[in-house]
């Protein structure tokens, strides 16, 4: 019995849910062709049964089953567009995965090209995956406070300080807390290092002391205990300590019994009452080994007189809706209404303010976006670098290539063939990029800059992988879409009647344009980087003003509960400098309260016989605390005068040092050497000059030294001081007999910064060093790239003419003529490069003014310089390929088909 | 992949050939391919149908039911001109390829 065919068929089929009317058609027709392979087979002696199987099993059903449901899709695409899916073969997942398959096995057969490509590539994308982590942590990252962005710096800003801003006096503060409308809440910090009672060994630390809103400001509260009240925030308050989450592990074990608890901090008992979350160490924030690990209670004091000195560090955060715009115009409305009331003290005086984000990054967004152009020009390179590699194998393959077009592929089914080999690139790429970057950020965070914040939180989160995804997809596009579809558009009858040589002339012009531009970028890099070269070269030869070997510094904290009176500090430091000095290796021992380079703090002051006139500004100085033997500790010169007595430095002083500056400025023609002048208001004593030292930098390398003097250390005597020792020997090498020195006069003294005096200069030159170094590193990195790029165009050049070059050698061609050939071919690449490069430099480089010290951007003789490089460079990369040219035999060459 | 393209770019040549001097069934098509083929010929012929419903869609050919005396009704497939236009193109393009094949290969096509 016949079996029910268009049933079998139509359960077959049931699962693609076609309109009813064409499934009919359909099972109607395939039931045909099934019952004619029946009938066949049973007129071939089959059983019916047997007949039955045969015809059934000649069908393969998941193959009708997919090929129908393309076809018979519920929509009506346009006729060409089904042709075009016909042709390419859509976008079925079985040709991608043969795509794949495919493409790595093209890959795999030549290992030299895949190699070289891989390595490139990785190198490219490692490097900028490296300078990108570092940029998403300084940069990019959100400060980790709720709602960072509403939380802003505020400095006070005075005219008589060219606008520039300056910490804010307590009861302005207090002013612009009381009257504000704008913030949640207004806070002052102030950052100092404590000794911290541990046992018999004291240790110090960072710490800061708080008002008491501070945390409600940086919108992080105790994880364990409480934050300060307004009663412990007030002069006389109770003695309270909030301990940071990594010195409670560290040195307390995590025992929350700590909490309540007493802590011994500079010779006094605070009660523990909090400890914050883990990774919370404002104001330390961002920079290693300076994070913040004891909070205190500010106690702030109204001053005696007057509005008092600047000092706070003031943060504030928004109320929901306001601005930095808005806040700023009313605290400058409020800051006008002070300056009516005070007009002695707050003449002149507005608010300065940022965001808290921008008071991190605002100096450093230029050369990380510096920085992370140039990765990505060595990127760039990369990528036509490989281009160049593919657009040459291309041209091998051009015969497959047409075979295949001629056989019905189309020109998207063979792009996507050749962009899923690039893809399989760059995923190999990508991947070694990846690992080179892990250890790219290891060495940057080891050894970057110290004073970049966040730095130490650069690593490979998932917006840099997700950047780095997003990368090498682009990269892929970039190398290889234009060879793919440069190849995949040839006219494969013209391909095929070409003969056995393969022509790839078509590729020529796109290789050599992509030469040009790698030659261009390189150029770009070279240029900047010898800038920077240059401008880091006229840093180092910036003379500090002391002698940066034999120095040995440390840093003092006298506990002010301790050492309450001026005296009491006066006595203590001028035993521990007198000990000091018989150290054996010690020549002179002194002490500053700031070392050169580490900023200002600056007083105002008159001379003597030259009153301020009636609303005139004070003039302003920057000045030091000193201790006698300062100046033959640092090695800075005294050019006139002398130095302090221990009576004038210790007990009492009528005495003041002056800088060279000061002295040029005020008495540009006699010797300011007995004029007198003051720091204080009207009533206070005038100061004899007793010497002129010469200048220091004050404030990095860069800077023009300012008016500046020197106080005796009795003017001051600040609780914090930097001890410097002058030694022939090693200067470390002090340090621990120093430290033993000093706890033998007081056991309960922690010495922290042990540094050196050329570790100081180092640490001010360490930003543009490690600036320059990078960028020299990827310059190296684009002309190494680049030439290795034109070495392959010149060396399949020569290949292609390899005919040519025979024959000119057998008409009576020299090696020379071989040579000028070849290298003038590519010499010509090279210097349309060159001049593209120069100009995009004349352009560019001018955004990197900043960056640089004592050289202009379009430096002419750097840009010389560079030129010369890159021409020799590229000389060397064609005259290789060139010697191989002449080399050829003209018999082989014209022999070869 | 290489098989995929021979047979779709050859197939569509095979089956506009068949039908261009007179309309043919499915079943008649693809036991023509076979036997001129001599059985060199030869896929899935649940690729037949699908295939002969996008050149249909296509234009290439056109599908009618016709119900001859005595038999059940079949569909027959006749060639459209733009399907004649096409068969034209690729009967070059073929012969262009055995022609390179032949000098590079020294292949002489029957």
């Amino acid at each position: 019995m016949n079996p029910n065919w268009q049933q079998i068929v139509r359960d077959r089929l049931a699962v693609l849910r076609l309109p009813p009317a064409r499934e009919i058609e359909i099972v109607e027709e395939v039931a045909l062709h099934l019952e004619a392979i029946y009938e066949d087979a049973h007129a071939d002696g089959l059983s019916e049964a047997e007949a039955q199987a045969c015809a059934v099993q000649s069908y393969d059903w998941r193959l009708l089953e997919c090929e129908l449901s393309r076809v018979e899709r519920q929509w009506q695409p346009p006729a060409a567009t089904l042709e075009w899916l016909e042709r390419t073969g859509g976008m079925r997942m079985e040709s991608l995965w043969q795509d794949l398959r495919f493409g790595a096995r093209m890959l795999l057969k030549q290992p030299g090209f895949t190699l070289i490509a891989v390595i490139t590539l990785a190198l490219g994308i490692g490097a900028t995956t490296a300078i990108f982590s570092v940029v998403n942590a300084v940069l990019l990252r959100p400060l980790p406070f709720a709602q960072a962005e509403h939380i802003v710096r505020l400095w006070e800003s005075l005219p008589q300080s060219s606008g520039l801003r300056v910490a804010v006096r307590y009861p302005n503060f207090q002013d612009w807390r009381q009257q504000n409308q704008a913030f949640t809440h207004l806070a002052a910090y102030r950052e100092d290092g404590f000794n911290l009672q541990a046992g018999v060994e004291a240790r110090r630390l960072e710490g800061a002391r708080v008002t008491a809103d501070f945390f409600n400001v940086m919108g992080v509260q105790p994880a364990q205990g409480r934050a300060f009240s307004a009663q412990e925030d007030a002069p006389g308050g109770e003695r309270v300590v909030i301990l940071s989450h990594a010195l409670w592990q560290q040195s307390f074990g995590g025992d929350a019994q700590w909490l309540g608890r007493q802590l011994k901090v500079d010779g006094q008992n605070y009660t523990v009452v909090g400890i914050m979350p883990s990774g919370f160490s404002f104001p330390g924030f961002g920079y290693a080994n300076e994070e913040t690990h004891l909070w205190f209670p500010y106690a702030l004091e109204a001053p005696p007189t007057g509005r008092g000195p600047h000092f706070l560090r003031v943060l504030g955060r928004l109320k929901t809706g306001a601005t930095v715009e808005q806040a700023r115009t009313e605290l400058d409305t409020i800051a006008q209404r002070l300056e009516q009331s005070y007009p002695d003290t707050n003449k002149g005086s507005r608010v300065f303010m940022i965001p808290l984000h921008e008071f991190f990054s605002d100096e450093l967004q230029r050369p990380l976006y510096v920085l992370l152009s140039a990765v990505l020009f060595v990127l760039l390179i990369a990528c036509a670098n490989v281009a160049n590699l593919l657009l040459a194998r291309n041209a091998a393959r051009e015969r497959e290539l047409a075979v295949r077009a001629s056989l019905g592929a189309g020109r998207g089914r063979l792009v996507r063939q050749l962009l899923t080999e690039s893809l399989l690139l760059v995923t190999v790429g990508g991947t070694g990029g990846l690992l080179l970057a892990a250890w790219g950020v290891t060495l940057l965070t080891k050894f970057g800059p110290r004073d970049i914040p966040r730095l130490q939180e650069a690593t490979l989160d998932a917006s840099v992988l997700g950047f780095t995804l997003v990368v090498s997809v682009l990269t892929a596009l970039i190398f290889g879409l234009a060879p793919a579809w440069q190849r995949a558009g040839l006219d494969p009858n013209a391909a095929l009647k070409a003969g056995a040589r393969v022509t790839g002339g078509a590729g020529q012009h796109l290789r050599k344009s992509l030469i040009v531009v790698e030659v261009a970028l390189a150029m770009l890099l070279l240029v900047g980087a010898g800038l920077m070269l240059k401008s880091f070269v006229a840093l180092q030869q910036v003379a500090p003003g002391f002698d940066a070997q034999g120095g040995l510094t440390m840093e003092l904290n006298l506990p002010p509960e301790k050492y309450a009176k001026p005296e009491q500090r006066a006595s203590l430091l001028e035993q521990m400098l007198t000990r000091l000095r018989t150290l054996p290796g010690v020549a002179f021992a002194g002490a500053t309260h700031r070392l050169p380079l580490r900023g200002n703090s600056a007083m105002g002051f008159e001379i003597e016989g030259r009153p301020i006139a009636e609303g005139q500004p004070r003039l302003r100085a920057n000045y030091r605390a000193i201790t006698p033997e300062y100046f033959r500790a640092m090695g800075t010169p005294l050019i006139a005068g002398r130095t302090y007595t221990d009576e004038e430095a210790w007990r009492k002083t009528s005495a003041i040092i002056i800088n060279q500056t000061l002295a040029r400025r005020h008495w540009p023609n006699e010797n300011p050497i007995g004029k007198r002048l003051r720091t204080g208001g009207n009533n206070s004593p005038w100061l004899e000059i007793i010497g002129v030292a010469a200048d220091a930098k004050e404030n990095g390398l860069t800077a023009e030294v300012s008016d500046g003097f020197y106080v005796a250390y009795v003017a001051s005597a600040a609780p914090a001081m930097t001890l410097v020792l002058r030694t022939d020997t090693d200067p470390l090498s002090l340090a621990a007999t120093a430290t033993a020195e000093i706890r033998r006069i007081d056991a309960e003294q922690a010495l922290s910064g042990i540094n050196t005096l050329s570790g100081l200069l180092n640490e001010a030159t360490a930003q543009p060093r490690f600036n320059t170094a990078l960028l020299g590193l990827f310059a190296l990195l684009a002309l190494v790239l680049a030439a290795v790029g034109i070495y392959g165009v010149i060396a399949y050049a020569v290949a292609q003419r390899t005919q040519e070059i025979g024959l000119r050698m057998a008409l009576g061609a020299q090696a020379r003529d071989v040579l000028r050939l070849v290298i003038g071919q590519g010499m010509k690449l090279a210097l349309f490069g060159i001049v593209l490069g120069l100009g995009g430099a004349w352009a560019l480089t001018r955004l990197m003014g900043t960056l640089l010290f004592k050289v202009s951007p379009t430096d002419w003789l750097t840009f010389a310089g560079i030129s010369v490089l890159v021409t020799l460079t590229v000389l060397l990369a064609c005259y290789l390929p060139a010697r191989r040219a002449t080399k050829v035999d003209p018999l082989i060459a014209l022999r070869s088909e | 992949m290489l098989g995929n393209e021979v047979k779709r770019g050859s197939t569509e040549m095979l089956i506009l050939a068949l039908v261009e001097d007179r309309p043919r069934h499915g079943y008649e098509i693809a036991k023509l391919i076979e036997e001129r083929s001599d059985g060199v010929l030869q896929f899935h012929v649940a690729s037949l149908y699908p295939l002969l419903y996008r050149m249909e869609k296509r234009g290439l050919i056109k599908g009618t039911w016709v119900e001859k005396a005595g038999q059940r009704r079949r569909r027959f497939y006749k060639v459209t001109a733009q399907g004649k236009k096409v068969l034209t193109e690729q009967r070059q393009t073929w012969s262009d390829f055995f022609a390179a094949l032949d000098r590079v290969a020294k292949i002489n096509p029957a």
